[in-house]
């Protein structure tokens, strides 16, 4: 029997805290969804694992910083690094890249996970669906 | 806000890598199956591709040529990595396709597979077409589109002529499913006529192939026969784009999205002006002409530049005897990588295209700009009529199937 009811958001224990690591992913089959669960700078975030491209699996795809080119004094190329600050989950269909800290892409508005409300209560994660 | 006890399970594969079976890599493509009732639609994929350099020893036994032959084998004996390049120009240094270890699939398929009784490719291609409810596929090879670009043009038609002697009497034929459209050696007009010859008749044949990245002219008197052969066999001449980042255009591009976005285009575009303009489609009105791996924002700009020149121009093309667009409207247009950030220029291009009789769905799997059957799908200004006929009755009459 189904135990996700669209009009009634329910509160679901779906993983040990120790299995999200920090920067770092657990994926978790609740029902008929595939919820990724990150923490990034302490912060837990869910998202259904599909990406608002094609439908790939978006959570399951490697997880990297952003890439920045940067510029010196005269708009000169200096070249490209990662920036730590910011996590990306790309989508392994095609790479589509998404901010784990938004769920949304860097520069498309309308491509953005779907994101579920996540809390952690003694040593246990908790997804909204 | 109720808390349940509602079992969560940790998803079986944490992270796609290239061991992860290509059914959990496409597993949401099923989403679409059910969404959008795949099942009931006839779908032809007509661009896909196996790794023949997974298997290249097996394809340099079978070149003709007894010295090339044995100066390949030796080749794979004595070079460290030769045993997936020998012979060729690929040069692995230089595949970026995979963004960086982002996209996977397009870097290796190396899941496990314990079917023995065909060809590990075989496994493979029925995985993929069952993940994404695809009925048959064309299923092409992948550096070996680039043969073209080969500096010896006795090597190129060699190793093209041995890996259509291993691909139809290794993967071909073992799934009825499981079609192609052979590479055709046209730096060698004889040998070009040769190929279709020998293999025209074989039933997971369905057409044949000019692959696109080559310094020819398409116009060129020797090839009218070959032209003419297939005309009168009924079977398609496609033209497949690849890649290339060594032209006199991408030479100067220093990141693979710009030599990517333009040198697969730039082919298709050369070879399809010097057909319209030679009026090719004239002197053959029954050749049927698909395009392939170019997507389609090329086309309505090939379209307006084209007749634009001919209206003022018509000397230079004097076998012309209606538009430019009119003859390319004659043709087909694989669907990948459909272009759909602007759904305005998009429904005017299918429009300027006549998509509904001229598209034909294609997958590109493993690639990393595949497509899903259900972009088709998604697509909002599309009759359902224009949705069968793009995902697979449009094949269905260009290939007889
Ligand atoms: S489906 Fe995610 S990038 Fe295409």
């Amino acid at each position: 029997m189904s135990t996700i009811h669209p009009d009634a958001p329910t509160r679901h224990p779906v993983a040990d805290s120790d299995q999200v690591t920090e920067g770092g992913r657990h994926i978790v089959d609740l029902d008929a969804f595939t919820i990724g669960l990150f923490r990034f700078k302490g912060t837990l975030y869910a998202y259904e694992n599909v990406c608002a491209h094609q439908g790939g699996p978006v959570c399951q795809g490697r997880l990297v910083h952003r890439v920045v080119e940067m510029l010196d004094e005269a708009q000169r190329s200096t070249g490209a690094v990662f920036d730590e600050d910011e996590l990306r989950i790309v989508c392994p269909w095609h790479g589509a890249e998404y901010s784990v800290a938004t769920g949304m892409h860097p520069t498309q508005p309308d491509f953005s996970l779907r994101a579920f409300p996540v809390d952690e209560e003694g040593g246990t994660v908790y997804v909204t669906v | 806000m109720p808390t349940t006890g509602a079992a969560a399970t940790p998803h079986a594969t944490q992270e796609i890598t290239t061991r992860t079976d290509t059914r959990e890599i496409l597993a949401n493509a099923h989403r679409d199956t059910v969404r959008y009732g795949l099942d009931d639609y006839y779908i032809v994929d007509v661009d896909s591709h196996h790794v023949e350099l997974d298997s290249w020893p097996d394809v340099i036994a079978r070149i003709e040529d007894p010295v090339l032959r044995d100066t390949g084998q030796q080749m794979v004996r004595n070079w460290p990595g030769a045993e997936r390049t020998a012979l060729t120009t690929f040069a692995s240094g230089m595949t970026h396709q995979d963004v960086g270890g982002r996209v996977l699939h397009q870097a290796a398929l190396a899941e496990p597979v314990d079917e023995t009784d065909v060809h590990r490719d075989v496994t493979l291609v029925r995985r993929a077409m069952d993940a994404m409810s695809i009925d048959i596929q064309v299923v092409f090879p992948q550096p070996m589109l680039e043969i073209g670009l080969h500096p010896n043009k006795q090597v190129a038609a060699q190793l093209l002529m041995a890996y259509n002697s291993w691909f139809t009497e290794t993967i071909l034929g073992a799934d009825p499913r499981i079609k192609t459209m052979l590479g055709l050696p046209f730096d060698s007009p004889e040998a070009t006529l040769r190929t279709i010859r020998m293999y025209a008749d074989h039933p997971g044949v369905i057409g044949f192939l000019m692959t696109s990245q080559r310094s020819v002219g398409v116009y060129r008197n020797e090839y009218m026969p070959i032209y003419r052969e297939l005309e009168e066999r009924g079977m398609p001449l496609g033209f497949h784009a690849g890649p290339n980042q060594n032209d006199s255009m991408t030479s100067t591009m220093n990141r693979f999205l710009s030599a990517h976005a333009m040198s697969f285009v730039t082919c298709n575009m050369t070879h399809m002006t010097n057909w319209v303009i030679n009026g090719i489609g004239e002197r053959f009105p029954n050749l049927k002409v698909i395009w392939i791996e170019s997507g389609l924002a090329w086309v309505p700009f090939m379209m307006q530049r084209l007749d634009h020149e001919y209206q003022l121009r018509q000397s230079d093309a004097p076998l012309l005897k209606k538009m430019p667009s009119d003859y390319m409207r004659d043709m087909y247009y694989t669907s990948q990588p459909l272009e759909v950030t602007d759904l305005g220029l998009l429904e005017s291009t299918f429009r300027a295209v006549d998509a509904e009789n001229t598209l034909l769905y294609s997958s590109d799997w493993p690639h990393w700009d595949f497509d899903v059957p259900g972009r088709i799908m998604s697509i909002p200004f599309l009759t359902e009529k224009a949705k069968r006929n793009i995902l697979g009755e449009n094949a269905r009459g260009v290939f007889n199937l």
